[in-house]
This record gives C-alpha cells, sequence and structure tokens, in this order.
C-alpha cells in the first residue's frame, strides 16, 4: 500500500544521501521524494512517497528515526492529510489546437507561464490523479516536456465543533 | 591559548580516556602522527595493514566495553579499514575511526590518494562525519564518542583534512552532548515490562534467548539473577556467548545453525521466547515462518529496528537490557515464590532427555589424526583457570571453540558474527592484549583464516603483544568444504588449500615462537608450553582433514531439524580414505 511519510531532517549536506541510502540498501521503495528547508531554516522537511506492507512500513518508519540527522518521522497516513503535486508540462500547438490547449487549461485551473508561437508551458498543482488526467488530454496536442515535483504532504488539523469555532471568533 | 587541530585531536582523545590508539601513517595525517609522537599518555600501536587496525580497535573495545580507537590516512588507509568498520556496525562494536583527508581545497579534485571517505563509510557506520573546520573539530570528536558509546553502539567515522589537522583554533572541550535527532531509549515501557512479567510467570516451558547486547550492556549479573530466580534455561547466540556462565546448569550453550541439538530443540518447543539483546538473526532462526511455532515472544532490545524485523513479537520492550531487566527481576522476585523448580520439573525433564539424546560429541582415536574438537577441548581445560579472552577467525574452528570453550564471563569472547570476516581473530585478540597486558589472550584460528592477516604478527613481536595463535590445520576452507560435502555433492571447488606455508618457521621468520602437536599424545604439553611461553605463539596443529562441524541446521531449515552426523554416503566415502573424485553428473545443472 501506499504511503506518504513526513520526515523532518537536520539542514546539513549529505543527509538526502543518508535518506536515499537506506532506501536503496534495505530495498525499501521511493516513489518520489521531495526536499526543502522548513521556516526553521536548520531544518529540511522531507516527504516520501513510498510503499510496502504494514511491517515494512514501520521498518521504514523506524530506519528513518534511526538516522541521527532525522529529528521528527510522521507516518502520514495514519492520520487525515492533504497533498499536492504541480507538473509543468510543455505542449507544442499548431494553430488549430492553441484554442483546445486553453480550454484544457482553464478546465484544470492550471496556468499558463510561457507561451511561443508554437507552445504553451502549462503549470498545474493537484493530486496526483488530477495531473494524471491533464496529462492525457494534453497527451493527444503533444508534450515536448514534462516535468513532476513529486508530491508534498501535510496533516489535516483536527476540526473543532462549530460552537467552539464560534466563541473564539466572538472573542477576538 | 590555540593549539593545532593535531593537537586539539590529542586533548580531546585524553578527555575520553583513550590510553591505546591502532594506527598506520600516511601522507595527510603526518602532522597528527608528528604530534602524537611527541607525547607520552597515548600509546601507538603501528599495525601492518589498517583493516588489522580497525579489527584491532574493536577487540579491544569487546574486550573493555569503551569505545575502541584507530587512526588511518586517507584513501588506500580508509578503503582498506572499511571491513572492519563494517563487521563492527553488524556486531554494534563501539568504535571511533580518525582517518586522514587530503585538503579541504582539493577534496573533489581527485587529488593523491583522495577517496570519499564519508560516501565509503556511510553504509557501514553508524554515522560519520567530515571536518571542515578546525573549530568544529572538539565539539565533532566529543560527539563521535558519545554516538558511537550509546544506544545500540557502532562504529563512528571522523574524516580529518590535512589542513584542519595543520589550522589553529582555542580548544574547548564541550562538557555534554545534545543532539535533537538522537535520543536513545535506556528506561523500558513501564506497562510492557509488567505484561512480560505475566507471561513468564504464566509460561510452562519458557526460554531465555541472550546476545550480544547483554554483553554490551552489562547485564550478566541481572540475567543470571532472572534465570535462577525463574528456573528458565537459556539458549545463547554467538555473540552472546559468555553473558550466562557456559558452565551452569541452567545454560544450554549455543543455539543455531551450529547450536547444541537441546539449545534449539528448547527453542523450537518452548512456549514463552524471551529475547533478550539479540536480533533473531537467520543462523539463528533458520526457517522464520517456523521459528518457535508455539510460542510468545518477549523481544527486549535497545535499537527498535530490531524489533519485528524477522519475527512477529508479542511484547517489544525498547530499552537497554540492564535497565530493563533489573525492572523486571524487581516485579517478579514479588511475584514468584520458592516453587519455581517444582512447576519447571516436566520442562527440565525433556531438556535433559534432549540433551542426553545428543550431546556435542566427536571420536578421538588415540593414535588417529587430531580432532579439532580434542583441541578447542583440551585447550579450554588447561586455561580455564586463568580466565583467558578468546577470539576465533570464521569457519568450522569457529563453531568448535563456540561449542566446547565454555565462557564463565563476559567480556572474554571475541568473534566476527555478523558480516563473518576471516582475518578478524587475530588483530582482535592483539587488540583485547593490548588493552590487558598481562591476561592470557588465545586465537583460535583456521588455517585459511590466520593467512588473512597474519603480517599483524611482526605487529605482535614489535608491540610485544604475547597473543597465543592455535591454528586447527586441515588445509581446508572447513566450512566451504563441509557445505560442499553436504550439498554439492563432495565437488571441492576452491575449498582445498592443498598446502599451507610451514606456520612454525613462519611465526620464527617474524621473531615469535612456533610450535607444532602432530600426535595427539604431544598435544597437551605442546598447548602448555605455549601458554608458558612469554612472546606471541603460534601453535600449529594438523587435524583431521574431513571432520565435519553438527548439529548443523541447513541454510532455511527448521531449528528441529538438525545434521547430527555425517549422512551414511559421506561416512563411506571417508571411510574409503581415498582422496574425494568430483563426480561429474550433474555439473551443468549446478554450473
Amino acid at each position: 500500500m501506499e504511503h506518504i511519510i513526513s520526515v523532518t531532517v537536520e539542514n546539513k549536506f549529505g543527509v538526502l544521501s543518508r535518506v536515499a541510502g537506506l532506501f536503496s540498501g534495505r530495498g525499501f521503495n521511493i516513489e518520489s521524494l521531495s526536499v526543502a528547508p522548513t521556516l526553521d531554516p536548520s531544518m529540511s522537511q522531507m516527504t516520501i512517497v513510498t510503499s510496502g506492507d504494514e511491517r515494512i512500513i514501520e521498518q521504514i518508519v523506524k530506519h528513518l528515526n534511526k538516522l541521527i540527522d532525522v529529528i521528527k518521522v510522521v507516518d502520514l497516513n495514519e492520520t487525515e492529510f492533504v497533498s499536492r503535486e504541480t507538473a509543468i508540462i510543455k505542449v507544442h500547438t499548431k494553430d488549430a489546437d492553441r484554442a483546445e490547449a486553453l480550454r484544457i487549461v482553464d478546465i484544470f485551473r492550471a496556468n499558463v507561464i510561457d507561451s511561443t508561437t508554437s507552445t504553451y508551458t502549462i503549470e498545474v498543482s493537484g493530486d496526483p490523479k488530477k495531473i494524471e488526467a491533464i496529462i492525457n488530454l494534453l497527451q493527444p496536442l503533444g508534450i515536448k516536456d514534462l516535468v513532476r515535483t513529486g508530491r508534498v504532504a501535510v496533516a489535516r488539523e483536527p476540526v473543532r465543533p462549530v460552537s467552539v469555532q464560534t466563541k473564539k471568533v466572538a472573542r477576538e | 591559548m590555540k593549539l593545532t587541530g593535531a593537537q586539539i585531536f590529542i586533548e580531546c582523545l585524553k578527555r575520553e580516556g583513550v590510553k591505546t590508539v591502532f594506527a598506520l601513517p600516511g601522507g595527510v595525517v603526518l602532522k597528527i602522527f608528528d604530534t602524537l609522537h611527541q607525547q607520552k599518555d597515548i600509546e601507538i600501536i603501528l599495525t601492518r595493514h589498517e583493516q588489522g587496525a580497525g579489527h584491532m580497535a574493536e577487540g579491544y573495545a569487546k574486550a573493555t566495553g569503551k569505545a575502541g580507537v584507530c587512526l588511518v590516512t586517507s584513501g588506500p588507509g580508509m578503503t582498506n579499514v572499511i571491513t572492519a568498520l563494517a563487521d563492527a556496525y553488524m556486531d554494534s562494536v563501539p568504535l571511533v575511526c580518525f582517518s586522514g583527508q587530503v585538503p579541504t581545497s582539493l577534496i573533489g579534485n581527485d587529488a593523491f590518494q583522495e577517496a570519499d571517505n564519508v560516501g565509503l563509510s556511510r553504509p557501514c557506520t553508524k554515522y560519520n562525519f567530515l571536518v571542515k573546520d578546525v573549530n568544529d573539530l572538539a565539539a565533532t570528536i566529543k560527539e563521535a564518542f558519545y554516538i558511537a558509546t550509546t544506544g545500540r553502539p557502532g562504529p563512528v567515522l571522523v574524516d580529518i583534512p590535512k589542513d584542519v589537522s595543520m589550522a589553529e583554533a582555542e580548544f574547548s572541550y564541550p562538557n555534554s552532548v545534545s543532539i535533537r535527532g538522537y535520543n536513545p531509549t535506556y528506561e523500558g515501557n513501564k506497562w510492557q515490562i509488567k505484561q512480560a512479567a505475566e507471561a513468564i510467570t504464566k509460561a510452562r516451558k519458557p526460554i531465555l534467548y541472550v546476545g550480544g547486547g547483554v554483553v554490551f550492556s552489562g547485564a550478566s549479573q541481572e540475567l543470571l539473577e532472572l534465570a535462577e530466580m525463574t528456573q528458565i534455561p537459556v539458549d545463547m547466540t554467538l555473540m552472546g556467548l559468555g553473558a550466562f556462565p557456559g558452565e551452569h546448569p541452567l545454560s544450554l550453550g549455543m543455539m543455531g545453525m551450529h547450536g547444541t541439538y537441546e539449545a534449539n530443540m528448547a527453542v523450537h518447543y518452548s512456549d514463552l521466547v524471551i529475547a533478550v539483546g539479540s536480533r533473531f538473526d537467520d543462523r539463528v532462526t533458520g526457517k522464520v515462518s517456523e521459528f518457535c511455532p508455539h510460542a510468545k515472544v518477549i523481544h527486549i532490545d535497545i535499537d527498535p529496528t530490531s524489533i519485528r524485523k524477522n519475527i512477529h513479537v508479542d511484547v517489544p520492550i525498547v530499552g537497554d537490557c540492564k535497565t530493563v531487566l533489573r525492572e523486571l527481576n524487581q516485579i517478579l522476585r514479588a511475584t514468584v515464590n520458592g516453587e519455581q523448580k517444582e512447576l519447571r520439573k516436566p520442562w527440565w525433564n525433556q531438556i535433559q532427555a534432549w540433551r542426553q539424546a545428543h550431546p556435542l560429541t566427536y571420536q578421538q582415536e588415540k593414535d588417529g589424526p587430531i580432532k579439532p574438537q580434542q583441541v578447542v577441548k583440551r585447550l579450554y581445560e588447561l586455561t580455564k583457570d586463568r580466565d583467558p579472552i578468546v577470539s576465533t577467525d570464521v569457519g568450522q574452528h569457529q563453531m568448535w571453540a563456540a561449542q566446547y570453550f565454555k565462557l564463565a564471563k563476559p567480556n572474554r569472547w571475541l568473534t566476527s558474527g555478523g558480516l563473518g570476516t576471516m582475518g578478524f581473530g587475530f588483530p582482535a585478540a592483539m587488540g583485547a592484549q593490548a588493552a590487558f597486558r598481562n591476561r592470557l589472550v588465545l586465537c583460535i584460528a583456521g588455517d585459511g583464516s590466520i593467512q588473512m592477516n597474519m603480517q599483524e604478527m611482526a605487529t605482535a613481536v614489535v608491540s610485544k603483544l604475547p597473543v597465543k595463535i592455535i591454528i586447527l590445520n586441515n588445509r581446508f576452507h572447513g566450512m566451504v568444504r563441509q557445505w560442499q560435502d553436504l550439498f554439492y555433492s563432495g565437488r571441492y571447488a576452491s575449498s582445498d588449500l592443498e598446502n599451507t606455508p610451514d606456520f612454525v618457521k613462519l611465526a620464527e621468520a617474524y621473531g615469535a615462537v612456533g610450535l607444532r602437536a602432530d600426535k595427539v599424545a604431544d598435544l597437551d604439553s605442546v598447548l602448555r608450553k605455549a601458554i608458558e611461553t612469554e612472546g606471541p605463539v603460534i601453535v600449529d596443529i594438523p587435524t583431521y582433514r574431513f571432520e565435519n562441524c553438527y548439529p548443523m541446521i541447513p541454510a532455511g531449515g527448521c531449528n528441529h531439524e538438525m545434521i547430527l552426523e555425517d549422512p551414511p554416503e559421506l561416512k563411506q566415502k571417508q571411510a574409503g580414505g581415498k582422496n574425494v573424485t568430483p563426480e561429474d553428473k550433474d555439473t551443468v545443472l549446478t554450473a
């Protein structure tokens, strides 16, 4: 089963290779991995999409925790979470296709971020299914280039009962 | 006052209480060696190969329980020490290895003797550092020792570029270390410990399965109390030997692939396995799906990744063996009454029956060739009063040593378990000897293994490390030959060494003493002479070439299905006395 694991690590050189080395050395899977500094610049946040049965995921989480540069590990599948991925797609557009391309961009609430006489470069964000869908639609036009960020995810805040929320608003 | 990087290095080692460094110099570490040369507090043992330095530091660490320290140069120095780091990582040996590196300005330039030391050692160290600024050196060394010796111990590498050892900085040594991503758990979960105690009082056929964790945590006393109080039999892993007295009536000896019959049967038929500081290695469990099929499992280990890695665990307890056992004993003391002996009687009767049915056995004929087991047995009987430290290499001799050399105390057993490193034994013995100059240190070796680090005999002679090496010489890679006899139709592919050097002359060539025992009748007197000799000794003992080590669980087999003796066709072949000719019939199939 697919799991999204959120890992807070020290922001220093060599940490990425320690994490990547752990996965390759123990035969675990990485489907995607994204990493960037957090608000606190001494730390980085990694979002790792991996897969495996319960036992393997348990081992992955434990082994990540065991790495000395890893500060915190959360298996997001144990809670509610939201996740997003961004893709940048460069499409060939002949005269007749240019309007169709823009229509697809519109339907998916994507953006055209660069344009030439024969291409559009399209940016789209969403869950992986949405990305797959727009790729499928754009493919007949001719995709010249495609890059994807891999997923980033964060746990949902627990929803408070409505009454509590209004009280708080009132006080403010 | 400002100190150079090299001086800071030495000051740090002194603060960590390091007395001995196993080292081999080279271009980029010359400054450090030069500074070491001008002081007297730390002894340098100059080895002949970096692998030797690494294993010596391991031997030192295993015998003392403190971190072993080695120092090597960049490039080939580093690549040579990798085997020892990997060995230490597998066997959780606290080790701090310092390597030289080319000057920071040259890193990445393919400079002379440059290697990516941090990259090379990453998968086989607990952690590693590249020190880029001399101002970070002291704090880094402090962290290195802290990481190596706390939690589940392991090797740590500190890579010091040449310019860092030359540069100057103010020296201040931190009093404490705090690493936010590293907080080993020592105290076990109280609720889980209670569960464990409950399971122990309920169990009819419990067994303790103890490993190297007990030795490193210093929990032998607690283990003894637990076993005696509850009358539970004790199985030891290869790494756990010595954690419990081998001659104790509750000890069933070693378990696993070449463990005793009763140890393996007991674990298979038990209803509660209490694993303490052991990790359910494949050489112990055999076929995982059928390991202790009737038992609940309690697993006490400081490393959470060891728990549920191979085996389903009912009561997992992450914590230090000593702390957890102490707490467990406290609970049990209140609940366990004096009737344990009575309660365990049926279980012990069963174990006694297994013991009597298939004790460890071999046949030594009076005028026949010397049997390797006989050598180990006599060596044990002749030396046990001296409380010796015993090291082994890897192979048949190692298993015989594990079976017949019954250690009474922990930290006396130096062997390479996880990685199975041939060539480990001799340097490890020297490392232990360097820590305890007046103790008797024995190295039981095979003729194959000893040749993998023979060069260290020069170190032993020069540095006056009077290790006694006993070579069980069958002119084979014996364990390989045994597998070939049992599973490869007796085709001895590259296992027959045909001829080994004259070890007596070899010892003499190095300036050590060489002895040989050819006959059973000479065995005792030669071993005695070796023990009484002052300097390092090699005792070459030609043994029966085709002796096999039993019991044996074939790889992937079940623990209760042991091979107990040579199969009939093998016996016949050996009785014929003729040299074994390879059988051609299925060469194509196995090729």
